[in-house]
């Protein structure tokens, strides 16, 4: 691979570039699924390829392909510097890099068991043992299953001598029970919604995640939510799950603290944020007892956006985001933090895949458990009257990110400190500091989970990214609750 | 470009590689280039070519899919040895139907017009740059800053079969999207075409210019039922979160909106909806996942649903299923998704009929006492599935109305809409267009004056 990138990076050069890199990506994957005992999905993927982003009077260009021979990558490197030289012709001045000493390193995702020296057959039959268990549930309707690994080879190159190897595994697994009953289409999904819980390890987390244990009553809670009450509209103290905090934090946290977006980059898809730039150190975007940071350290877990390099060759770093409430942090990179004065990027550049361009996105945006010891129980025990939030059924929010709706699979009455009554259609609504300063409680680090969302979009063409949330369970006092229904 | 005797000749020798009663190879693929403006600076500027096969093995009722962009005989060898190690191992499935035949794929039943433009094909670098050049011009006249894309694409795809089907669609495609952005407001414009000729950025711009402008210091408005005015956009993205529940599938896994709904009026009698490949604004290949040709379907007359698509297993199941005879025609349609795959099919290329009497959208605002004219919507999600109530918010460019002017901006709304309810509730309709959004697939739909539309908040822009 070095010769390849030998051959772009001294063709860019020569015809110009200033800077440039070159990435090389080789990756696998496999998705299994069952669906009412038969097979949904059972795929394996390759594909392999390179690009080359270069600098070119001031202005970027990228240009990718799969042919790694010789003159493809001639070809390539030509291509990027002719687009460079358009899109200098539209600028208002010249981009510019932070520095970052060049590295040569090597790293590779911890793991204990490869995912794809497991037999296929293995994975089948625990994914039909758990669709079997949905299904034995009576009003269980439809079940699913799902699988998925993925290993994916990064080659880093620069003109600044960077040699950067990274190999990452991911492995994710969940299911799903629908129950469709009157008028009513009720699911569950576990351990999360929308493909369950996704981490940077081998086939180790499969195990862990103790599957075939919880689908029973998985099935059963899909099927229970038909004779649930509504969802009460009004006012109230809630308790989040530490799954729907995750989503939470992504939607009301990691989205505005990305650079790109807070500078108008992103405006016209993914949008803008609230949080410009007077904010940074000036805005209480929490109470106390809100800790978040960026974190891409393997020490922080093997969350989806854990590694050791990102995509511009800049090593993992922690960056506190809210500190003891107030707004501390953004995500950068090393052209965004030469825009806002800093002096190192944050390390947060990276691409879906060799065919695109590096931009910012969440790393681990984890909120910090609490430092007294509170457990889940002890949480719901000092809460008189409020609701519990349990796994994601939708969410919305707005361009800017102050406003957001978020609905879940099952809601849970607490009164006088225990959890009594289930609830259907539960909903919240708020806006995201409003949100953020009403948190009095979060459980500590026995509670915290730190969970993977492996489809978060963003960039034009746009892009799916993993990120990784950590939470543990939190209360919130006086959330808007049921508007989701309201009028309709 | 991939050819389709390149591709041929790819699939025999894939063929030749592979133990299975029967291979289907889909190819896909192609060039495409998406120049990204922001701040009035090109920011952003990429390239790529890549083409892939994916390689589906049979055998005795066990299929399994695995996917290469490497063609030579090695990766060949691994991708036909990878779908078949996947296949091998599963249990037999009864259902699974033998791949179609030539006859079974069917023969077109309209022409589709040519979606290859070499204009398109042609784009280069520079000519995107002159286009933002000029978008940047109007933004800075007006004293606003722009964002948004200007791509081009020429792209294949193309599906054989062990049984002797073969299909080959090539198409490019150009896209348009426009920001203007002023300090506390902002417009947006989007657009679409196979011919790039078809797009003027700079109409475009004008027309998110002035959104921009005319929004500016927005007002707020309590939430609480509006009648408002959809530009196409924001149609787009409602509508299109019904169209995967219009297949077979979604009716016998019981996660349909439609089930139990086939048949009474569910929506306002001047509702008419159908899939049509060929219709001249539509864009896409004439086959679906198995080769099959699409059919014309009507899926809505004046508000009654009267069908579903079918992939073939679909048809097949339904048939023998307690539904037959409750859910209009059952046959191949043509809409099936490669196998396997959990969704079964869905309509691709959805056409609004246009209504007896259109009406522009200045029509509809000079009609309305007090409404709210919306220009697009922005992260729509299902809050339930059955009534199909979708929430999300309002976005660059929202409007009060009065007594038929456009009055001011006002801050955006979020809503909690039934899609079922807005489509019983429109009053007006303009003239359908191809439109594009970001929410859904690309639709030929009207823009709609809706009553009682369902804002439940407002946020703080």
């Amino acid at each position: 691979m070095k010769e390849l990138a030998s051959w772009a990076l001294d063709t860019a050069t020569q015809r110009g570039a200033t800077y440039a890199d070159v990435r090389v990506v080789d990756e696998r994957g496999r998705a299994l699924a069952t669906k009412n005992g038969k097979i949904g999905n059972a795929s394996d993927s390759r594909s392999q390829g390179f690009n080359v982003r270069l600098m070119v009077d001031g202005a970027w260009g990228f240009a990718s392909s799969a042919d790694l021979g010789r003159a493809s990558v001639d070809a390539t490197a030509v291509q990027a510097v002719a687009i460079a030289k358009a899109s200098a012709k539209v600028k208002q001045k010249d981009v510019k890099l932070v520095p970052e000493k060049a590295v040569t390193a090597e790293w590779t995702t911890p793991h204990k068991i490869d995912p794809f020296s497991i037999s296929i057959e293995q994975s089948l039959s625990l994914l039909q043992k758990i669709d079997a268990e949905l299904r034995s549930v009576k009003g269980v309707t439809l079940a699913e299953t799902n699988m998925n690994f993925r290993r994916e080879e990064l080659w880093f190159f620069s003109s600044e001598g960077a040699n950067i190897h990274q190999t990452k595994f991911t492995t994710g697994a969940g299911y799903v029970a629908y129950s469709f009953a009157g008028s009513e289409i009720q699911k569950r999904s576990y351990p999360n919604s929308f493909g369950g819980q996704w981490q940077n390890k081998g086939y180790e987390l499969i195990d862990e995640l103790k599957l075939l244990e919880n689908a029973r009553r998985i099935g059963e809670e899909a099927v229970a939510l038909h004779s649930a009450e509504q969802c009460p509209e009004g006012a109230f103290d809630i308790i989040l799950e530490s799954s729907q905090l995750g989503l939470q934090i992504h939607e009301s946290v990691g989205h505005p603290i990305e650079l790109d977006r807070v500078l108008g980059m992103e405006a016209n898809f993914a949008g803008t944020s609230f949080l410009t730039l007077e904010k940074l150190r000036t805005l209480k975007y929490g109470s106390e007892l809100v800790n978040v940071v960026a974190d891409a350290r393997q020490e922080h877990g093997p969350g989806l956006g854990t590694f050791a390099f990102d995509d511009e060759g800049v090593p993992a770093q922690c960056t506190p985001i809210i500190s003891n409430g107030l707004f501390t942090g953004y995500l950068s990179s090393r052209e965004t933090a030469a825009l806002i004065g800093l002096e190192r990027s944050g390390g947060t550049l990276r691409a879906e895949s060799w065919n695109r361009l590096p931009i910012i996105r969440m790393t681990n945006i984890s909120i910090l458990p609490g430092e007294k010891p509170l457990s889940f129980e002890q949480l719901i025990s000092s809460t008189d009257h409020g609701i519990l939030f349990q796994t994601n059924r939708s969410w919305s929010i707005d361009d800017k990110r102050y406003n957001f709706q978020f609905g879940t699979e099952i809601g849970w009455e607490i009164k006088n400190g225990k959890r009594a009554r289930m609830l259907k259609n539960p909903s919240y609504s708020g806006i995201t500091t409003e949100f953020w300063n009403s948190m009095d409680a979060i459980c500590s680090r026995d509670e915290w989970t730190l969970w993977g969302t492996p489809n978060c979009g963003k960039g034009q063409p746009q892009q799916v990214m993993g990120t990784g949330h950590g939470a543990a369970p939190a209360r919130f006092r006086k959330v808007k609750v049921g508007s989701a229904y309201k009028g309709t | 470009m991939l050819k389709q005797d390149q591709a041929a000749d790819i699939f025999s020798r894939i063929k030749k590689q592979s133990n299975a009663d029967e291979v289907e190879c889909l190819f896909y693929g192609g060039r495409s280039a998406l120049t990204r403006f922001a701040n009035n600076t090109i920011h952003q500027n990429v390239a790529e070519e890549n083409y892939g096969v994916s390689v589906r093995t049979v055998f005795g009722g066990r299929t399994a899919r695995a996917t290469t962009n490497k063609f030579d005989e090695q990766s060949l060898k691994d991708v036909v040895k990878a779908s078949e190690d996947l296949a091998r191992v599963q249990e037999p499935d009864p259902d699974l139907l033998p791949v179609p035949d030539a006859a079974e794929g069917g023969r077109a039943t309209q022409e589709i017009p040519s979606r290859h433009f070499a204009v398109t094909a042609a784009l280069t670098p520079d000519q995107r740059a002159e286009a933002v050049g000029k978008i940047v011009s109007i933004a800075q006249r007006h004293k606003l800053t722009t964002a948004g894309i200007f791509s081009s694409a020429e792209g294949v795809e193309g599906l054989f079969n062990s049984r002797g089907l073969s299909n080959w669609h090539t198409q490019t495609s150009a896209e348009v999207s426009i920001t203007m952005l002023a300090p506390d407001s902002s417009g947006w414009q989007k657009a679409n075409s196979p011919n790039v000729a078809n797009l003027d950025p700079k109409a475009l711009a004008e027309i998110a210019a002035k959104k921009a402008v005319e929004s500016a210091s927005p007002r707020e408005i309590a939430p609480g039922k509006y009648t408002v005015i959809l530009e196409p956009a924001a149609v787009l993205d409602m509508t299109g979160f019904a169209f995967f529940d219009f297949g077979g599938l979604a009716i016998l896994d019981q996660r349909s909106f439609l089930n139990n709904r086939i048949g009474p009026r569910l929506f306002g009698e001047n509702i008419s909806i159908r899939d049509d490949v060929a219709h001249p604004l539509q864009s896409g290949p004439s086959f679906d996942g198995e080769g099959v040709r699409r059919q014309k379907v009507q899926l809505v007359e004046n508000g009654v649903v009267k069908r579903v698509v079918y992939a073939r297993a679909t048809a097949e199941k339904m048939r023998k299923s307690e539904y037959a005879g409750k859910v209009g025609p059952i046959e191949p349609t043509g809409h099936g998704f490669p196998i396997p795959n959990e969704m079964g099919e869905g309509p691709m290329n959805i056409v609004f009929e246009s209504p007896r009497d259109p009406k522009t959208v200045d029509q509809m605002v000079s009609s309305t006492e007090r409404g709210i004219l919306v220009t697009r919507l922005w992260y729509i999600r299902e809050v339930d599935p059955y009534e199909k109530i979708l929430t999300g918010m309002t976005r660059d460019g929202t409007f009060l109305v009065e007594n038929g002017k456009i009055v001011c901006g006002v801050l955006n709304f979020r809503f909690n809409q039934s899609l079922i309810e807005m489509l019983s509730k429109v009053e007006q309709m303009s003239t359908p267009v191809r439109t594009s959004g970001e929410e859904s697939f690309d639709m030929v739909v009207p823009a709609m004056k809706v009553r009682d539309f369902n804002f439940t908040e407002v946020t703080k822009f």
